[in-house]
């Protein structure tokens, strides 16, 4: 049985030449960059031009291109990093969205004194840029918002963003983890001051990210230690991880001139499950979208259920059920949507890839059909009218 | 990915009765029993056809809203039930749907747990008991995320044996939201070992007052603790015991002291007898009463 990935949000494949690129780095050329002597030299200047490669894909300077581990750590280095600059500042924005990265540092920072807000997003899970203004002070130390929503791919304004935090003085961090490689970046005219990226979701192994921090904004690492990174992130470089990270840039970059292709199989996918599957709805602005994501819920069902019978198949999706996550809750971005619970415990992101094919999205709608109405016959809860559904909801709206 | 057992996924893939039972013949009763909600992510609406006449279930359907484990789980209870007497599914618990199932992960216990809650709301609705009666849902709230009692929460804790609050969550989903009533659960369990400790009776006091459902399934009656004690003696103990020889017998069970004879190999060594003795004990203690001590006669 083949598989059938429709899963990139979460990881990619490794291309082939990124593959190539990084395995001399593992085997032949093992030397230290830092050393003195050619052999590890020649590792140096392989990194430098890995840097070279991440700045292009951005926009940026080389300079201004910190290699880090992961997302994680990138968006853990980025908020130390912007608070430890501002100390008299206590005040941070960021979104009820975000990525656990950022919303549980937050969290943690609020222990640690600090004042978090998180901006709502409404149905479409657009953020209201109003209340945006009305929450920034001259306190505000930092503004950290992603730039596209992995569960379902909405694109926040970005620049508008930045406008704002630019008239308060805040330093302004963005996760573009989910957006690098499928929307075009360029940081020399972006409000943007920190931006985080990750090498796994661009075709390029686990283990490898990177940190562009703005030229002229003052820095503190995260990680202390040797003066690599130009002092801003201690540690020996993961040097197949960081050459490799640099191929998948300069293939990101050359890629984002085919996207609409992978936009058109997105639509397809999407366009034939509304068409052909009953109570089926889009989650998420339908226009401000990444070009790869679909998040659709299905309506009376649960998502794990419907994961493992695609799984069946060899089809890998994913979903924002409580039953998938193992925390007993429905992810916290569909929540923040407001959906209602017939579609919340639903809902599965399919998120595709340059090498997903056609035949791949029509092996899928062949399929599916029959697996959502198979989960809809176990179901009580098979229509809005379904008796005990209506209890149900008529209980919760008087709660 | 959950670690499921392969009877998982093929009750998963293949559930047994599915569907609704709507017609009810002469002589026969139809009952349903309903638990969890769309908005907890998991519902169970369990039917069940029961002759009147010899008290059994003749038929057993499922409708169910869940997971893979939550509709396996439910395929399982139905098979379960179908041919048993109406007392004898009273007895049918959350570890008896899981042991069908080959187990759960931990974390879907609960799935185990929604099948023996609608098991009881449907008996009870057939025994024309008010469901409201139900001695789980008095007493105090301690989740308000998943609406779950600290009767619930307790009862949970001494049937299966629970020791930490991670483990209640996985069973009820108490503390699995807000987090915030975790402590309030430590605090339970703090209770009932201490409660096991002092060989105070663990189980929650049935009120005294109302004829409340809880005399219906709790405590056991006599007879019935001595049927479970036997049926897990029949079962599970002395399969392994033949392994290497050895046999028990049942002798006689006064209050929660069961006297056995221990048989074969078993009874010629001292040291192994003491530690059957204690192997014993806890199985009964795990699957029939936690207050049962056992004693070699």
């Amino acid at each position: 049985m083949d598989t059938i990935y429709l899963d990139n949000n979460a990881t990619t494949r490794i291309d082939d030449e990124v593959v190539e690129a990084m395995l001399p780095y593992l085997t032949t050329y093992y030397g230290n960059p830092s050393s003195m002597h050619t052999f590890g030299g020649q590792v140096g200047r392989a990194v430098r031009e890995a840097r070279e490669q991440v700045a292009a894909l951005l926009g940026a300077e080389s300079s201004e291109i910190v290699f880090t581990s992961c997302g994680t750590e990138g968006d853990n280095a980025a908020i130390r990093a912007a608070l430890k600059a501002q100390p008299k500042k206590n005040h941070i924005v960021t979104t009820q969205v975000e990525h656990p990265a950022v919303l549980n540092l937050c969290k943690r920072l609020e222990k640690e004194g600090y004042t978090v807000t998180y901006l709502s997003v409404n149905s479409q899970g657009q953020l209201d840029l109003d209340e945006l203004e009305a929450s920034m002070t001259g306190n505000t130390a930092l503004v950290t918002i992603m730039y596209a929503n992995n569960e379902t791919g909405v694109i926040f304004p970005i620049e508008q963003i930045g406008h704002i935090v630019k008239e308060y003085g805040a330093i302004f961090h963005v996760d573009a983890v989910q957006a690098v490689g499928k929307v075009p970046l360029d940081m020399k005219t972006s409000t943007i001051d920190l931006l985080t990226l990750s090498g796994h979701k661009i075709h390029a192994p686990k283990g490898v990210g990177a940190l562009y921090v703005r030229k002229g904004v003052r820095f503190r690492p995260l990680l202390i230690g040797g003066h690599q990174e130009r002092g801003r992130r201690g540690g020996t470089e993961n040097v197949p991880g960081v050459v490799a990270l640099g191929k998948a840039a300069e293939l990101a970059q050359k890629h984002l001139e085919n996207v609409a292709q992978e936009k058109a199989l997105r639509d397809r996918l999407e366009q034939a499950i509304l068409a052909t599957i009953p109570n089926t709805v889009v989650n998420g602005d339908y226009i401000n979208r990444l070009p790869n994501t679909t998040n659709i819920g299905f309506k009376y069902i649960e998502g794990e259920a419907i994961l493992l019978s695609l799984n069946q198949y060899g089809i890998c999706a994913s979903s924002g059920s409580a039953c998938t996550s193992g925390s007993l809750e429905p992810s916290h971005v569909l929540r923040a949507l407001g959906l209602p619970y017939s579609v919340l415990h639903g809902s599965i992101r399919f998120s595709l890839s340059r090498y997903t094919t056609e035949a791949e999205i029509d092996a899928v709608l062949e399929i599916l059909p029959s697996v959502i109405e198979r989960l809809r016959a176990l179901s009580p809860f098979n229509s809005d009218d379904a008796d005990w559904l209506q209890e149900q909801e008529q209980a919760l709206a008087v709660s | 990915m959950w670690e499921y057992t392969d009877k998982v996924m093929e009750h998963f893939h293949n559930p047994q009765n599915q569907g609704a039972i709507t017609e009810a013949e002469a002589g026969t009763k139809v009952v349903t029993g309903e638990v969890g909600s769309i908005a907890c992510g998991d519902a169970l609406r369990l039917h069940l056809k029961i002759d009147e006449e010899t008290q059994t279930i003749t038929d057993a359907r499922f409708q169910t809203f869940g997971c893979a484990s939550a509709i396996a789980s439910s395929s399982a209870l139905t098979q379960l039930l179908i041919g048993k007497k109406v007392d004898e599914a009273m007895t049918v618990n959350n570890r008896q749907i899981a042991e069908y199932l080959g187990g759960l992960p931990e974390e879907k216990m609960h799935c185990s747990v929604m099948g023996q809650e609608a098991l009881e709301a449907a008996i009870y609705t057939y025994k024309g008991i008010p469901l409201e009666t139900h001695e789980d849902d008095e007493g105090a709230l301690v989740c308000t995320c998943f609406g779950v009692t600290d009767n619930r929460i307790k009862r949970i804790i001494i049937e299966n044996n629970l020791t930490t609050a991670e483990q209640v969550t996985n069973y009820v989903k108490a503390g699995g939201g807000c987090g915030s009533c975790l402590a309030d659960i430590d605090d339970i369990i703090a209770e009932i070992e201490e409660a096991r400790l002092t060989g105070v009776v663990a189980t929650p006091q049935p009120k005294p007052a109302a004829p409340s459902a809880a005399n219906v399934i709790k405590p056991l009656t006599n007879l019935q603790k001595i049927t479970k004690i036997q049926q897990v003696l029949e079962e599970q103990i002395k399969p392994v015991l033949a392994e290497d020889g050895g046999d028990v017998e049942l002798f006689d069970v006064e209050g929660d002291t069961v006297k056995v004879i221990l048989k074969g190999s078993c009874s010629g060594c001292a040291s192994s007898t003491e530690t059957l003795k204690f192997a014993i004990e806890a199985t009964l203690k795990d699957t029939v009463l936690p207050t049962l001590t056992v004693v070699s006669v």
